[in-house]
């Protein structure tokens, strides 16, 4: 399960880095939002998979499931979802101010 | 267990968040601004003693002991960053009364000044990584919008580029938590130490070490600067000056952070490539800043140089390093916000950020020009000013460690910096007044507050180190041994 994870991880990964290198700014926050998927899935996989362990400590349960890694993709996803909103609204206004959404326009003059 | 160390974390974040409910009271919210961060620097004064008497103080929430609670640490290196980030922010905020604008004003500049506050406060004295990621990203969030407030066509151009690549590095951050927490198993900084120090510092641990160098190099300007230029020069000069003196420093102090409490094991892989980033990044910075003729250019390109050096003496790696570095990142701190805000001031006078088109403005602002003098030889580090004990404490210390390259290079460095600021000075204040009082765009009027107070400050620094310097020293001392910030977090109680 964890080789199969990691693929898809690597997948998500490589897509992401994908989309960052192209000049469109929707393509570039769609890739950082895939590379942030990417990393929850791997915080998840750090914390170890199992099945059928409840996520607490008991003397009658054997195995349990490490709630950290949860808690921190949650804290994660929340954080990623705030700044993919943010980075949205200014894509936009930048488009609307600009007149473009190609960031090889938007790298600035020396003489402005 | 002591519960004043939350004030400085929580007390800008309660005053930011009741200025979204008093938007129209203007100067009330100029009030409480100036109020908190006084006494934020009062608090963390009180801390301060608290430590010099007793030890590294520590809050774990909620009452969960170390290392099952996230908790605040307070050691004598963060409390000194803080009171430092409080006096800046201080002198920022009064700066910008006059120069921001009442369309910022109206648009929740100061709940999302004392919000930047909050995070590089948090980021300083968390001793959890996690924590640390998500003060990181309050204070990331807040200067997202700090610097696109105003909605210009270079701050929005400037905005996009600076999110794309903190967003990327945040989520490498994040890369790094998870092996972090995969390896050893917990996320307590001390923990961290204690776990790593047991197993010994492997290959992949010191892979590791070198992501986490990467992720805070970007955010701290180190080597991979190259959007700190564009996006440190966009926004209005307090904001600026403020990003200038503390964003890069958190970055900074996540480096130093880790690189004494945790990954100290193998310093002749991670500190001698720490090393040689800062070299690179010295030399980069310097010539840029001799490069350009743009004053915001200038200033931010001084700003890389300083990040360098600073970190010059931690890749050393000695105590007089250590001492060095917390002497050269106060002073970084207070000096790089006092010569942001006389560029700022130089370029709402002369409306231009062209050194061309500009000259002559001692005749009729002579505190101005002397005070700009004054903060340039600090930078370089001519003694009695601050720069001067910081900089040969670091040299003196990459000499020990036989980094021969290293001291060399900041030296020349410092002669770029030298170049660079004379420049500034020479071209704005010397030669024929083209301006006379009457055709100025602005005036001094009301901003040369913040300016004196940290002129006067930069000068204490460097007339009375002594004052602070035991201060420094147990700050030393705690760096140099991680077992003394370890052991205050447990407490004395047993390590699991």
């Amino acid at each position: 399960m964890e080789t199969l994870i990691a693929i898809v991880i690597g997948i998500l990964f490589s897509i992401g880095t994908y989309l960052i290198l192209s000049n469109q700014m929707l393509r570039i926050i769609l890739g950082l939002s895939l590379i942030s998927h990417g990393i929850n899935l791997m915080i998840m996989v750090m914390g170890g998979l199992k099945t059928g362990g409840p996520p607490l400590l008991s003397e009658t349960f054997q195995s349990f499931t490490d709630a950290i890694p949860q808690a921190l993709i949650l804290t994660a996803i929340v954080i990623n979802f705030a700044v993919t909103a943010f980075l949205l609204v200014l894509s936009y206004r930048t488009y609307k101010k600009h007149g473009t959404d190609d960031m090889n326009q938007l790298r600035g003059h020396e003489h402005e | 267990m002591n519960n004043l160390l939350i004030w400085p974390v929580i007390l800008p974040l309660i005053a930011g968040l009741l200025f979204i409910l008093l938007r129209n009271h203007i100067r009330l919210q100029r009030v409480i601004s100036v109020v908190v961060l006084a006494m934020v620097a009062g608090i963390t004064i009180a801390i301060m003693n608290q430590i010099s008497v007793s030890g590294i103080q520590t809050l774990q929430l909620g009452g969960w002991q170390a290392p099952f609670g996230i908790g605040l640490v307070a050691d004598m290196f963060s409390m000194l960053l803080v009171l430092t980030t409080s006096i800046v922010a201080f002198c920022c905020v009064i700066f910008s009364f006059r120069t921001i604008g009442k369309d910022r004003e109206r648009h929740y500049f100061y709940s999302l000044f004392l919000f930047l506050i909050t995070g590089v406060n948090g980021s300083f004295m968390t001793g959890d990584l996690f924590n640390l990621y998500v003060f990181f990203e309050v204070l990331l969030l807040a200067s997202y919008v700090l610097v696109s407030l105003g909605g210009t066509k270079i701050q929005l151009r400037e905005t996009m580029k600076y999110v794309i690549i903190n967003v990327l590095s945040s989520a490498f951050f994040l890369v790094g938590i998870a092996y972090i927490y995969s390896i050893t198993g917990t996320l307590n900084l001390a923990h961290i130490s204690v776990r790593i120090a047991e197993a010994g510092q492997d290959g992949f641990i010191t892979t590791v070490a070198i992501l986490f160098l990467l992720v805070f190099g970007i955010k701290a300007g180190l080597f991979l600067f190259y959007w700190l230029p564009g996006s440190y020069s966009a926004p209005p000069t307090a904001v600026s000056a403020l990003f200038a003196a503390l964003l890069t420093k958190v970055g900074i102090y996540a480096i130093i952070r880790m690189y004494t409490l945790v990954f100290y094991h193998e310093p002749q892989v991670t500190h001698l490539l720490l090393g040689i980033l800062a070299a690179f990044t010295m030399v980069l910075g310097g010539i840029g800043a001799v490069a350009y003729s743009d004053i915001n250019k200038i200033l931010t390109y001084n700003v890389i140089i300083g990040a360098g050096f600073i970190l010059a003496g931690i890749a050393a790696f000695t105590e007089n390093g250590a001492l060095g570095s917390i002497y050269y990142l106060i002073h970084d701190m207070i000096v790089k916000a006092l010569i942001f805000l006389i560029g700022g001031v130089i370029v709402y006078l002369t409306g231009t950020t062209n050194l061309k088109e500009m000259s002559g403005l001692i005749r009729n602002h002579p505190y101005l020009g002397w005070m700009f003098f004054i903060g340039s030889l600090s930078l370089i580090g001519i003694p009695p000013l601050s720069g001067f004990i910081g900089k040969v404490f670091i040299t003196r210390s990459t000499f020990e460690a036989s980094y021969y390259w290293l001291g060399f290079i900041g030296l020349i460095a410092s002669l770029m910096i030298l170049y660079s600021v004379m420049k500034i000075f020479m071209n704005a204040f010397w030669g024929e007044t083209v301006l006379s009082e009457a055709e100025e765009k602005g005036t001094t009027k009301g901003v040369m507050l913040p300016v004196v107070l940290l002129t006067a400050l930069t000068f204490a620094l460097g007339i009375g180190p002594e004052f602070i310097n035991s201060y420094v020293e147990t700050a030393v001392e705690g760096l140099m041994n991680p077992q003394i910030y370890i052991d205050a977090v447990f407490g004395g109680n047993e390590i699991p």
